[in-house]
């Protein structure tokens, strides 16, 4: 085996620049797999993230009709004395934070300019609310006290044309079905670089949602973020003898899960589309050097080793293509992940509906994905050099000694 | 017993629709430790039937015996097994492996054969000593002159003791020099060791080196006797 394995390095040595491109080529589809797996993984993860964080928490308690697409205000399908039932999710072990929200459908409009938007009725001084102050471009965050402010996303301010301080019309439904209306001061303007979510919410202190929406001491839900995700389990349990429905943050991200799923699926097969078409490459770079190593072959096999052993040395050799193909594969794919991961890609606003994406490609390249990849790699290379192997194991030796025919 | 023995043998190469004759009917043995030439003109034969007595082929008709077992029908596999334990091969173009080292080429036959290291060491050594290439031992093929080459592949074929060697003009690529060496290095090893050498070639200065003498036209064996050095 020793001296299979020097001939086949030696064998590669022989025409260095061929060998190289050849690796090359396997390197950089490796290194496109891994930068693809990345973006995936990391888009599966911010969105998920973004989510969690925005919009669905971990967990939402609701009352037990309540139906999250009509966005009804109907006192019986929303939480009675919401900080009450929040406090006491909150003296749960395992729960971060719990703070009640009312959420409304609203049209929001300045003079012609108008805009379709959620409003959601918040506690301003909850730590739930930090990705919106730490996004704050201009003015400043609602309090709780305030009756008349309101804080609303970047693009929706640029689309309606408004800034702090300026007086904005809000129309709302009323948990008697009917609709209210108000003027608003814009108090300040947030970006959480998450267009899909900014262009479409606004936030009124809790209090004043309830009153405007007459859903007084009523909220949609409590916004539950844990200490782990992997605690949602207990924290389910522990809400069990409830009233309430609780619901998880897998139920309400069931379509990024599914897509995560259905993108791993497919990140399999653009695996073997990439790597099938440089595994072309070694099948060509071996073919070669079974052409012109076919007298070679008719010596070794005229000294007694076997098609099997001849085999095993073209098997050799295109294992150490594809080790040295995986190795740059892997250095160039981390740079390229690592560049992902740190700078991103802008995509601007590209949401989809039913999920939340920033307004940047993020990478996060896993082990998982650097496994699988490389794997796929060396067996794709490893069953592209079937056919080379079988056409050298196949020689006869009279024929391979005067130089092959015919192959 | 012969160490080899050909009953009757025909080799047709087909090409195409063209059917080209390569041996006619050839019945000959060789003895244990003979020094055997093949002589004939080009296309009488010589390398087809030495093909077939090495169990590099296999014939159209007819039977091959290496030490009195019938090889005619064995499979590839079969066949490098017999070649390996038996049969050593010494060819007109050295056929030396380029990326392996004057050491690592004789070694060859020896890893085949699961040798230890130890042993391949010993006998490595061995033979390098006997075809006097110490000096050039760690060289590859490509830095060693023809005559050195062909040395090499004279040790290489000796190197897992065979009864028999089969040598394709051993001497066709080299100058006379080198070619008187090789032959008699050949005869050396021949009468040292006993081992049994058959030789194809049609140069008369080197089958003067030979026991016998086996003629080959057209497919067929014309004469078979002595040297006329012996």
């Amino acid at each position: 085996m020793k001296t299979l394995i020097k001939m086949a390095f030696r064998d590669l040595g022989r025409n260095r620049r061929r060998s190289l491109f050849s690796m090359l080529a396997l390197g950089m589809g490796l290194a496109l797999l891994l930068l693809i797996a990345s973006i995936y993984e990391g888009q599966m993860r911010l969105s998920l993230d973004t989510a969690i964080r925005l919009q669905t928490g971990h967990l939402q308690v609701r009352a037990a009709n309540y139906n999250e697409n009509k966005t009804s205000l109907a006192w019986e399908d929303l939480v009675a004395d919401p900080q009450l039932v929040a406090s006491q999710v909150a003296s749960l072990p395992a729960v971060e934070l719990a703070t009640p929200r009312l959420y409304a459908s609203g049209i929001l409009s300045l003079g012609e300019k108008t805009n379709g938007v959620r409003v959601i009725g918040i506690d301003p001084d909850s730590t739930a609310n930090q990705p919106f102050r730490l996004g704050l471009v201009s003015g400043e965050f609602i309090t709780a006290e305030d009756r008349q402010g309101l804080l609303l996303g970047q693009p929706l301010a640029d689309k309606l044309q408004v800034e702090v301080g300026d007086q904005v019309n809000l129309l709302v439904n009323t948990a008697s079905g009917e609709v209210d209306e108000q003027n608003f001061t814009v108090r300040g303007i947030y970006d959480t670089h998450t267009p899909g979510y900014d262009r479409s919410t606004v936030f009124l202190p809790l209090a004043k949602a309830q009153a405007i929406t007459q859903s007084e001491n009523h909220a949609s839900i409590i916004f539950i973020l844990l200490k782990d995700r992997d605690l949602t389990g207990a924290v389910v349990n522990a809400l069990s003898s409830s009233p309430y429905q609780v619901v998880t943050w897998e139920k309400m991200n069931e379509l990024v899960l599914q897509t995560e799923e259905f993108s791993n699926a497919f990140l399999y097969v653009l695996y073997l589309i990439v790597l099938g078409i440089t595994a072309t490459v070694i099948v060509n770079t071996l073919v070669m050097a079974v052409f012109e190593r076919t007298r070679e072959i008719g010596i070794l096999s005229a000294v007694g080793m076997k098609s099997n052993h001849i085999m095993a040395m073209f098997f050799i050799e295109s294992s150490m293509l594809a080790i040295g193909g995986i190795i740059i594969g892997l250095i160039l794919g981390g740079l390229m992940a690592w560049y992902a991961k740190t700078v991103g890609f802008y995509i601007g606003d590209m949401g989809v509906t039913g999920m939340l994406y920033g307004d940047r490609l993020y990478g996060h390249l896993v082990f998982e994905d650097i496994a699988s990849a490389s794997l796929v790699a060396f067996i794709i290379t490893l069953v592209a050099s079937l056919y080379p192997a079988i056409l050298a194991a196949r020689m006869e030796p009279v024929e391979a000694l005067h130089g092959g025919k015919q192959l | 017993m012969e160490v080899t023995k050909v009953e009757n043998v025909t080799r047709v190469y087909t090409v195409g629709d063209v059917e080209t004759h390569a041996l006619r009917g050839v019945t000959l043995g060789i003895q244990p430790g003979e020094f055997t030439a093949l002589v004939g003109p080009s296309g009488s034969g010589k390398t087809t039937l030495l093909q077939l007595m090495g169990c590099l082929d296999q014939p159209t008709s007819g039977q091959v015996f290496i030490n009195g077992k019938d090889v005619s029908q064995l499979n590839r596999n079969q066949r490098a097994d017999m070649r390996r334990g038996t049969i050593g091969f010494i060819f007109q173009f050295f056929a030396l492996i380029p990326t392996l080292t004057a050491y690592e080429n004789i070694e060859v036959p020896l890893l085949l054969n699961g040798h230890t290291p130890a042993e391949r060491r010993k006998r490595v050594q061995q033979l390098i000593e006997a075809v006097d290439l110490v000096e050039r031992a760690h060289h590859r093929p490509d830095q060693l002159s023809g005559g050195q080459q062909q040395r090499v592949a004279i040790a290489r074929a000796l190197a897992s003791t065979p009864s028999l060697i089969l040598a394709d003009e051993p001497t066709a690529n080299l100058d006379t020099e080198n070619g008187k060496q090789v032959m008699e290095i050949m005869t050396r090893l021949n009468q040292e060791t006993g081992v049994t050498f058959v030789f194809a070639t049609h140069d008369p200065r080197v089958f003067t080196y030979a026991h016998r003498v086996i003629t080959l036209q057209d497919g067929l064996v014309v004469e078979n006797g002595k040297s006329p050095r012996k």
